[in-house]
């Protein structure tokens, strides 16, 4: 199968890393042996043989609620549309494409204005399964979309985005995964000329969640905020491995993704990639991961990646950082008559406020500080 | 029965740390003090002499271990309170290192802790006039608020970060442990004239530690004790204080075991 990449050109040349491969053919790509550079935070022990595709043996339960004028498909395995943002970089999202007989199609026509959030709940019963969900904003449009992952699976989901010129989606993902789920998905969005992209990414569950969000714009003066928020406990691993390619000229993206840890074994991997090309002058990017470790016996690995081929960008930075709410900053809370649950609370709402207060749904704003209290409550003080 | 002046008295004390190497160490071996509401006392020592373990365990730090002695807070006893019970019966204290808190706004912080130490929460209207006043009186820019506690902040900008608390908390005892080191000329004027403010109430006693008499020309103490290996090793008034920075404390150490090489 050709190597195209979503702005149709073929990848760049330069740079340090070399590119993966990029196919829909799943032995296009080698099974991994953990050193990879992709993979060298991954358990892939835990990926219960997701790398090599297993037969489905369950369903996800889907439903779609959204408003009118929004048209929901199940597009056929030889729809064109399928694979027109996102070529698998992995053999996880091949088999995702290859097993998911076809995909479900959420269509927003041109320049509607959607007063209601579409909303796609996932529900896993269990076994393998895979899923393929495509969204399209048309021309001008504005809306909101939520992706609700919850259940238990051993879960191979991809997801393409295509947003159409001077359209503005809002694109929510939450991974509420019941504790024994894996998760991997590959998440493709396809920025299109004066458009703007605002996606949360939340991930508050799960055995092993690793999501890739890859984000190409295919025109000047798209806009990219991607903010993501993250909750590991003991012994999961939460892994968000993004890549923002700036091909375009003139193209803005905001990256900031902040996540807790605690308990024993808690594992957050993110991995931040922006790569500006040769020809995306004026290219304005600024990346950030914060982590807040608030036990100890976990572990945030923090890696971000700036690679620049154009001298003439308006701004290109990053920052990463990982602070520990440790004993002494609960001494110095509870010292000034604060007790030691809302000292907890306290600060790890203010940690996450940054993100859930741009939120504009309220009920899932609620939702996402509720549970991330109830883990909270669940290791005790 | 209730005490007509709020009182913090310390008898006996004795304190052991729980090192990481060598297990318990004794620091504090039998202190006595007593503050009264309205009074200021300084206490003086060299390096390593227990001021701090002294301020710690009265806050109530967990690697502080009380062996023997007792604290009480107008006949109330302090030891059988949680860290937050302390604060909230009125003892506080300035922090010499204080701790940086990742995620928490200082404007959040201060509420947080002023609903608790007061019972209720402030009222807004007041409470924004409340802290604006108090953060100009100490020379602090207003985005401050917005900051997380203490991250980032100069030696000099969490002293008056302290300041800033102990005036919004009005507590009955606050220990100031060396909130005047590490400050220039002008810092020490402010946080001085901070300090001078609480005390003008009459409502607070306070314990001001210090290795310096500048700051005793902006604070006067009515009482100066000298710690040396874990006691209070002498006490005066201020011109002690005096006497003690022109021939520093060669002969209280003297004698006096140093407290690191007990086991
Ligand atoms: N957490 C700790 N672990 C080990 N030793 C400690 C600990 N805290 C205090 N000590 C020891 O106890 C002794 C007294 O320390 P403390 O900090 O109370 O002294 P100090 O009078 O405040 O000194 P300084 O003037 O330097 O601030 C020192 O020998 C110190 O090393
Ligand atoms: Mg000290």
């Amino acid at each position: 199968m050709a190597v195209i990449d979503a702005t149709g050109r073929p990848p760049a040349q330069a740079g340090a890393a070399p590119r993966p491969v990029r196919s829909r053919d799943p032995e296009d790509h080698a099974v991994p042996g953990g050193r990879e550079e992709a993979w060298r935070f991954t358990p892939l022990r835990r990926l219960r043989g997701l790398l090599n595709g297993p037969v489905a043996d369950s369903k996800v339960d889907v439903s779609v609620s959204a408003p009118d004028g929004v048209e929901i498909e199940r597009l056929a395995p030889t729809d064109s549309r399928i694979g027109r943002v996102l070529t698998p970089a992995d053999r996880p999202a091949a088999f995702a494409m290859a097993r998911s007989d076809g995909g479900l199609s959420v269509t927003i026509p041109a320049e509607a204005a959607l007063t209601e959030p579409v909303v796609v709940s996932l529900r896993g019963d269990g076994g393998v399964c895979y899923e393929h969900v495509l969204v399209e904003l048309g021309p001008f449009a504005t809306a909101t979309v939520v992706l609700d992952h919850t259940g238990s699976a051993t879960f191979a989901g991809n997801v393409e985005v295509f947003i159409g010129h001077g359209a503005a989606l809002t694109f929510v993902t939450v991974q509420d995964w019941a504790e024994d789920s894996v998760h991997l998905g590959a998440h493709a969005y396809s920025v299109g000329r004066d458009a703007r992209l605002r996606s949360f990414t939340i991930t508050l569950g799960g055995d092993l969640v690793r999501l890739n969000p890859t984000v190409d714009y295919r025109g000047p003066g798209g806009d990219a905020e991607l903010y993501g928020l993250f909750f590991t406990e003991a012994g999961q691993h939460q892994e968000h491995r993004l890549l923002v390619t700036h091909e375009a000229r003139s193209c803005r993206s905001r990256v900031t993704y902040k996540g807790a840890l605690q308990g024993e074994g808690a594992h957050a991997v993110w991995i931040g990639d922006v790569v500006i090309g040769a020809d995306a002058v004026g290219t304005d990017t600024y990346e950030l991961n914060r982590n807040l470790v608030l036990t100890d016996g976990a572990r945030a690995d923090s890696v971000p990646n700036l690679e620049i081929l154009t001298g003439e960008v308006v701004g290109a930075g990053h920052a990463s950082a990982t602070g520990r709410f440790d004993d002494e900053a609960l001494f110095y809370l509870m010292s000034r008559g604060i007790p030691a649950d809302e000292a907890r609370r306290l600060v790890v709402r203010g940690f996450f406020a940054e993100i859930v207060d741009r939120i504009d749904l309220p009920e899932l704003r609620e939702r996402v500080m509720s549970r991330v209290e109830e883990e909270l409550a669940a290791v005790g003080v | 029965m209730t005490t007509a002046v709020s009182v913090l008295e310390i008898r006996n004390l004795h304190v052991s740390v729980d090192t990481d190497t060598e297990g318990p160490r004794e620091i504090l071996r039998g202190v006595d003090l007593t503050v009264r509401k309205g009074e200021t006392h300084a206490i003086m020592g060299p390096n390593g002499s227990g001021k701090s373990t002294l301020s710690y365990s009265i806050a109530g730090h967990p690697k502080y271990t009380v062996t023997e002695g007792t604290v009480t807070l107008d006949g109330e006893d302090v030891l059988a309170m949680s860290v937050d019970a302390r604060a909230r019966a009125g003892i506080f204290l300035a922090m010499q290192y204080p701790v940086e808190v990742p995620g928490v706004s200082v404007s959040n912080f201060l509420r947080s802790s002023a609903t608790a130490v007061r019972g209720e929460a402030p009222k807004l209207r007041t409470w924004v006039k409340e802290v604006k006043q108090a953060m100009a009186g100490l020379e602090m820019d207003p985005a401050f608020a917005e900051r997380s506690v203490n991250e980032g902040f100069s030696g000099g900008e969490k002293k008056r970060h302290e300041i800033l608390q102990m005036t919004l908390l009005a507590p009955k005892v606050a220990i100031l442990d060396e909130t005047d080191s590490g400050l220039d000329v002008d810092a020490l004027r402010i946080v001085s004239a901070g300090i001078e403010a609480v005390r003008a109430k009459g409502e607070t006693g306070i314990l001001l530690i210090t290795h310096y008499t500048r700051i005793l020309r902006y604070v006067k103490p009515e009482f100066v004790h000298v710690m040396a290996g874990g006691r209070i090793v002498d006490e005066g008034g201020p011109e002690l204080a005096a006497t003690l920075e022109d021939s520093g404390y060669d002969r209280y150490v003297k004698g006096v075991e140093p407290a690191a090489a007990v086991s």
